[in-house]
C-alpha cells in the first residue's frame, strides 16, 4: 500500500487572480507530489507503510526524512482545504468560529493582525496556523515541516509561507500574499468544520 | 541636574554611534544580467534590491531598537531582539559574501586553495559533490557552506538553516556559501534545486574564494 495524493478541491485556475494556475500547478504537481513520492520511497517495506498518515507523523518524529516528507504531505492536504474560490473576509456571524475568535482572540481585527504578524515573522520556510489548544483558539507558526499535530494542538486552518507558495505571483512581497490569503482565500467553512469536530 | 545633563550627553553620543554603525547594501561589481544564463537578471535584481535590502533595513531597525534598549538598561528587550538580529544581520552577512563570491568572469583557484581542497576532499570534483549534496539537502530555507575551521585548519562543508550566519553558528570562517532559499532560484529553476546548485559552480568567483581562504588561513 502506498500513500496517495488527494485531488485538489478546485480547478487549478480557480483561485486566480489571487493564486495563479501556474503557482498551483507547481505547488501541487511538483512540491506536494514530490513530498508524497519521497515518502512512499522512504516507507516502502517498513512498518510505516501501513499506517494512517496522522499516526505515521506522530510515530516518525525521531525519523527526520520520513517525518519531514509525511508532515509536508499532510500540511499541503490541509492547506488546499484552508483556501477556496471566493473565500476570505470575516467568518459568518452565527458560526462557532466567529464566536471563538471574538472570545479567545479579541475579535476579527485582532485575528487578522496577529495572523499577518506571524506570517511576516516566520523567519524562513514554514506555516502559520489557527489552532485549538486547551479549548482556546491560538495563532502559531511552525518551521519547515513542523505542524500542530505534534504539539497537542488541533489545527483549524493553515497558511503556507514557504516561498514556493507565493514566489511566482508575489516574489519577495510575502505581505501581499498574506493579505490576499486573508481577504480573498481563507476558507472559514473548513475552520468551522474542524472546530465542530473537536 | 548634573545627572540629566549626563544622560542627555550620552544619548547624543549614542545617536552619533548609531549613524556610524548603520549597515548598507553593498554594490555589485557586475550587472544584474551578467550571470545569465546561470542566474537570470530578474532573480539577481530582486535578490539584491529587495531581499538583501530588506535584511539591511530590518537589521538597522533592530540595531536602533537594541541601542535604545541598551541605553535604558532594558535587558528583557535586549534579549528579545536576538532572533531578529540573527535573521536580519545574518541575511546581510550571508548575501554580502554571496555577491562577493559570484562573477561572470573566468577565475582560477589559487595553488594553496586547490591544494587544501585536494587534501581535505580528495579532489575538486569530490568537494563539489559534497557541497552540492549538503546544499540540496537543506530542509526549508538555508545555505550550504564551505568554511575554514581555524582550530584544526581544515576545510569543512556544512549547512545552516534560514539566515543563521556561519561563523556565529559554527565558528567556521565562511569561504563561500550557496543560497538555497527558494528566492535564490525559483523564478528560473522552480522546484528543481539540484539543477540550480549544479549550475552555480559556473559563476563562482574563485579569485575571491581563494583570497578569503588566504585571509582565513593566514
Amino acid at each position: 500500500m502506498s500513500f496517495t495524493l488527494p485531488e485538489l478541491p478546485y480547478e487549478q485556475q480557480a483561485l486566480e487572480p489571487y493564486i495563479s494556475a501556474k503557482t498551483l500547478d507547481f505547488h501541487y504537481n511538483k512540491h506536494h507530489k514530490g513530498y508524497l513520492d519521497k515518502l512512499n520511497t522512504l516507507v516502502k517495506d517498513t512498518d510505516y507503510e501501513h499506517m494512517e498518515l496522522k499516526e505515521l507523523i506522530v510515530k516518525a518524529q525521531g525519523d527526520l526524512p520520513i517525518f519531514n516528507n509525511a508532515a509536508q504531505v499532510w500540511n499541503h492536504n490541509f492547506y488546499w482545504s484552508s483556501i477556496q474560490k471566493n473565500g476570505g473576509g470575516k467568518p459568518k456571524e452565527d458560526t462557532l468560529i466567529a464566536k471563538k475568535i471574538k472570545d479567545d482572540l479579541g475579535g476579527f481585527e485582532k485575528f487578522t493582525e496577529m495572523f499577518s504578524e506571524h506570517g511576516v515573522n516566520q523567519f524562513g520556510s514554514g506555516w502559520v496556523w489557527l489552532v485549538l489548544e486547551n479549548n482556546k483558539l491560538k495563532i502559531t507558526k511552525t518551521s519547515n515541516a513542523d505542524l500542530p499535530l505534534t504539539h497537542n494542538q488541533v489545527p483549524l486552518l493553515t497558511m503556507d509561507v514557504w516561498e514556493h507558495a507565493y514566489y511566482l505571483d508575489c516574489q519577495n512581497r510575502r505581505v501581499d500574499y498574506i493579505k490576499v490569503f486573508l481577504d480573498h482565500l481563507i476558507n472559514w467553512d473548513f475552520a468551522e468544520e474542524n472546530l465542530k469536530r473537536v | 541636574m548634573a545627572q540629566t545633563l549626563l544622560k542627555r550627553v550620552s544619548v547624543n553620543h549614542f545617536n552619533m554611534l548609531q549613524i556610524r554603525t548603520k549597515a548598507t547594501l553593498p554594490q555589485l561589481t557586475f550587472e544584474y544580467k551578467a550571470l545569465e544564463p546561470t542566474i537570470s537578471r530578474d532573480i539577481m535584481e530582486i535578490h539584491h534590491t529587495k531581499h538583501h535590502n530588506t535584511y539591511v533595513v530590518n537589521y538597522n531597525n533592530t540595531l536602533e531598537k537594541l541601542q535604545t534598549a541598551v541605553a535604558k538598561d532594558d535587558t528583557a528587550t535586549i534579549i528579545s531582539l536576538a532572533p531578529a538580529l540573527r535573521f536580519n544581520g545574518g541575511g546581510h552577512i550571508n548575501h554580502s559574501i554571496f555577491w562577493e563570491t559570484l562573477t561572470p568572469s573566468s577565475t582560477k583557484r589559487s595553488g594553496d586553495f586547490e591544494k587544501a581542497l585536494v587534501e581535505n576532499f580528495g579532489s575538486f570534483e569530490e568537494f563539489k559533490k559534497q557541497l552540492s549534496s549538503a546544499s540540496v539537502a537543506v530542509q526549508g530555507s538555508g545555505w550550504g557552506w564551505l568554511g575554514f575551521n581555524p582550530q584544526n585548519k581544515k576545510l569543512t562543508i556544512t549547512s545552516c538553516a534560514n539566515q543563521d550566519p556561519l561563523y556565529s553558528t559554527t565558528g567556521l570562517i565562511p569561504l563561500f556559501g550557496i543560497d538555497v532559499w527558494e528566492h535564490a532560484y525559483y523564478l528560473q529553476y522552480k522546484n528543481v534545486r539540484a539543477d540550480y546548485v549544479n549550475a552555480i559552480f559556473d559563476v563562482i568567483n574563485w579569485d575571491a574564494v581563494s583570497k578569503r581562504f588566504a585571509d582565513a588561513s593566514a
